[in-house]
């Protein structure tokens, strides 16, 4: 199945589409909601194609502004004809707010392309590769009559080829690379034992796929497992022999828009915008029927019945996305005490209370209890996946929170499952250990606030809760936190620039440069990295602060002089006699205007778009005095 | 189904691929005759119209494929 069956269906798609196109915007950004919405609903791969013309038509080929992300530039480099694809990487970058513009190379020439330096894919200057070899191309020249050996160094000399193709791209460019595995297209030749068979182009495909996924892993390429998920929807479903003695395409134009959509949530990924949380109903969400009405003993979980075991599969596959790192919520319309009851007193329950981050149960409509965790969570609500067997309640959410990925689905629980895992909303390249405690740790953010509810001593409550920032400047083991906050962060967040992982590394060589990482423990537990500062030599005396960024969680905390300290002292060290601190204004970091001049640095530029350059005299810069304890580790 | 049901169908394939509300299917209407209509939409009409009837086109049904009324006789051959 490769429709994108968790989006929301509208009549109205056609019209509205026929609308974005004709209507004359004042500022092609004005459109750009409008374009994300309809990019958000359902669509097979005409649809797709249709909002591809008409967004080029809207936006030309520059993106535009006000986005919030950073733009793509995706080279598509590959074997086959992959024009289908065009529009499906781009609609999928659309739906999650991101520009994608792409490169293909000549048909055949992605070799050839990667060494001339004066290609059209060097002009092109790629922030994201995309390698898609196809099977038939890793397949060449084969024969069945191949002893074993011969088996082996087909396989090797083809995996070869790919490692060279990582390696030109990444000296070329120094950006992210993602490979797509090559679709088992190939007949079996011996049949079910098809892997005795050293020379058959199903075997060889097959060992490929499986050489790849340690190959990609040491060299720190994501994979586009397109062979796993065709396993899942069968191989017709993605390939068309047909079609490809006919057009020369892997991948059906079926099939694109699933196809973009991966290309999508890795590229989210990258940029660290994947979802966070999940936001869960409750009655005939995570079982059925209704607590209030039925009673304990009246809903049904647990083994005994399919519809019972049903909602407890999906509560294991909630509670083990928990495990590795996903916030769970609930959202639901209940007397508290009813809709906790189950969570701690029924046996077949798989979540328990615990395993739920934010609780959230009363009479209120579900838009703004989504709005207050979000809140007492402290994530975006662009984070958010909110899962709910009514359709009511799904539309209101929608159109009051279009930020809030909110899956379609029945009122059959497998479907709950099933739209959660295959949207690929938490599309993760890597599990770090921040993922693995980050449960844990807004759990300890709720004692935190219940404490500073009921203390009004705010330094009491301070030097309450024995805080240490332990700080290191960027290093390797770090480096993919910090390129995900970097790219996450919007509201509390001076400059906004986002960064790859090269762009990083070229800070942490640089000797006219630091770049911190910031943590924050306290007594209730491990915040994990809070905050990235990068400062940059201006010129003798000048010290940048390039970018300064902090989690919302510990807001009023002191964190913030107490980096500002630590700036300054790694200034010092470069020689700085003056730090600057510009302001440069989004949609979204209102928060942080003022913040240099609060800290005591002087306003020196006022700028029309309402941005601001601060300076902070360092010879005469006292260090201020705060509870948290500082120390380098 | 009647030859106006499969022409009604396939007017709105067409509308969709090319994104014109205005084009009318003639049986004679063929690649030359509307902008755009390269072998990436041919292929992307075909598709659909596999879809919305539930067939599947042979490699030699396509290969005669000439204009809108061979298309439209293919569809009434296979679909019930």
């Amino acid at each position: 199945m490769t429709q994108l069956h968790w989006l929301a269906e509208d009549a109205n798609w056609r019209a509205r589409l026929k609308v974005l196109r004709t209507t004359t915007f004042a500022k092609p950004e004005d459109a750009w909601p409008e374009a994300m919405a309809l990019a958000n609903l359902r669509m097979d791969f005409v649809r797709t194609n249709a909002l591809d013309q008409t967004m080029r038509a809207v936006f030309g080929d520059k993106p535009p502004g006000g986005t919030g992300t950073k733009p793509i530039r995706l080279a598509l480099l590959g074997s086959c004809t992959m024009a289908q694809l065009h529009g499906a990487i781009r609609v999928a970058g659309l739906r999650r707010g991101i520009w994608i513009d792409i490169y293909e190379n000549d048909y055949g020439q992605y070799m050839q392309e990667l060494i001339e330096p004066d290609s059209g894919l060097h002009a092109f200057k790629p922030n994201i590769v995309l390698f898609a070899l196809d099977a038939h191309h890793l397949a060449a020249g084969l024969s069945a009559q191949f002893e074993q050996a011969d088996g082996a160094a087909a396989v090797e000399e083809q995996t070869n080829r790919i490692s060279e193709c990582w390696r030109l791209a990444r000296e070329a460019f120094r950006c992210p690379i993602i490979h797509q595995t090559p679709l088992p297209v190939h007949p079996d030749l011996l049949g079910l034992n098809e892997h005795r068979l050293p020379g058959s182009a199903a075997r060889v495909i097959a060992r490929i796929n499986q050489d790849l996924r340690p190959m990609a892993d040491a060299a720190g390429v994501e994979l586009l497992s397109v062979d796993t998920r065709a396993a899942r929807d069968g191989i017709a479903a993605w390939h068309d022999v047909g079609l490809w003695h006919r057009a020369k395409q892997e991948i059906s134009p079926t099939a694109a828009p699933f196809y973009g959509d991966m290309v999508g949530r890795l590229v989210a990924a990258l940029q660290g915008r994947s979802s966070k949380c999940l936001v869960l109903d409750l009655d005939n969400t995570l079982w059925g029927g209704v607590i209030g009405d039925d009673g304990m003993d009246g809903i049904v979980i647990g083994q005994g019945s399919p519809l019972g075991e049903a909602y407890t599969a999906f509560q294991e596959y909630a509670r083990d996305l928990s495990r590795r790192g996903i916030i769970l919520a609930v959202c639901s319309k209940n007397d508290e005490a009813n809709a906790v009851e189950p969570f701690e007193q029924h046996p077949e329950m798989v979540l328990k209370r615990n395993d739920i981050a934010s609780f959230i149960a009363n009479w209120s409509d579900k838009a703004s209890n989504i709005k207050a965790i979000a809140a007492e969570l402290n994530i975006g609500l662009d984070s958010l996946v909110f899962v709910d067997d009514n359709p009511v309640e799904r539309a209101l959410v929608r159109q009051e929170l279009p930020m809030v990925a909110v899956p379609e689905v029945t009122d059959d629980p497998i479907t709950f499952l099933q739209a959660v895992s295959d949207a690929g909303y938490f599309e993760s390249t890597a599990i770090t250990d921040e993922d693995r405690v980050r449960s844990a740790q807004y759990q300890g953010n709720r004692a935190r606030e219940a404490l500073k509810s009921s203390t009004t001593d705010m330094p009491a409550y301070l030097r309450g809760l024995e805080m240490e920032m332990i700080w290191r400047r960027f290093d390797r083991i770090g480096l993919q936190r910090t390129v995900q906050l970097i790219n996450k962060t919007n509201q509390f967040n001076l400059t906004t620039r986002r960064y790859t992982e090269e762009d990083v590394v070229d800070v942490m060589q640089s000797k006219k440069a630091f770049g911190l990482q910031l943590r924050l423990t306290d007594r209730f537990g491990d915040n994990g990295i809070i905050a990235i500062c990068i400062g940059k030599m201006q010129d003798e005396d000048d010290l940048m602060i390039d970018t300064w960024l902090m989690s919302c969680r510990v807001l009023g905390r002191q964190v913030e002089p107490t980096t500002l300290n630590l700036i300054a002292a790694q200034a010092k060290k470069l020689g700085a006699k003056r730090l600057l601190g510009d302001f440069i204004p989004t949609k979204k970091n209102a928060m942080v205007r003022d913040h240099y001049v609060k800290l005591g640095f002087d306003l020196a530029e006022t700028h029309d778009d309402g941005g601001t350059r601060a300076t902070l005299d360092l010879t005469s810069f006292v260090p201020a005095e705060t509870f948290i304890t500082v120390t380098e580790g | 189904m009647t030859e106006p049901e499969i022409y009604s169908a396939l007017t709105e394939i067409f509308q969709d691929v090319f994104m014109r509300d205005d084009l009318v299917l003639t049986p004679t209407l063929s690649a030359k005759d509307v902008a755009g209509w390269d072998s990436f939409k041919q292929i992307e009409i075909v598709i659909a119209t596999e879809e919305r009837f539930g067939i599947k086109l042979h490699t030699r049904e396509l290969d005669r494929l000439q204009n809108v009324g061979d298309l439209a006789t293919v569809v009434a051959s296979k679909a019930a």
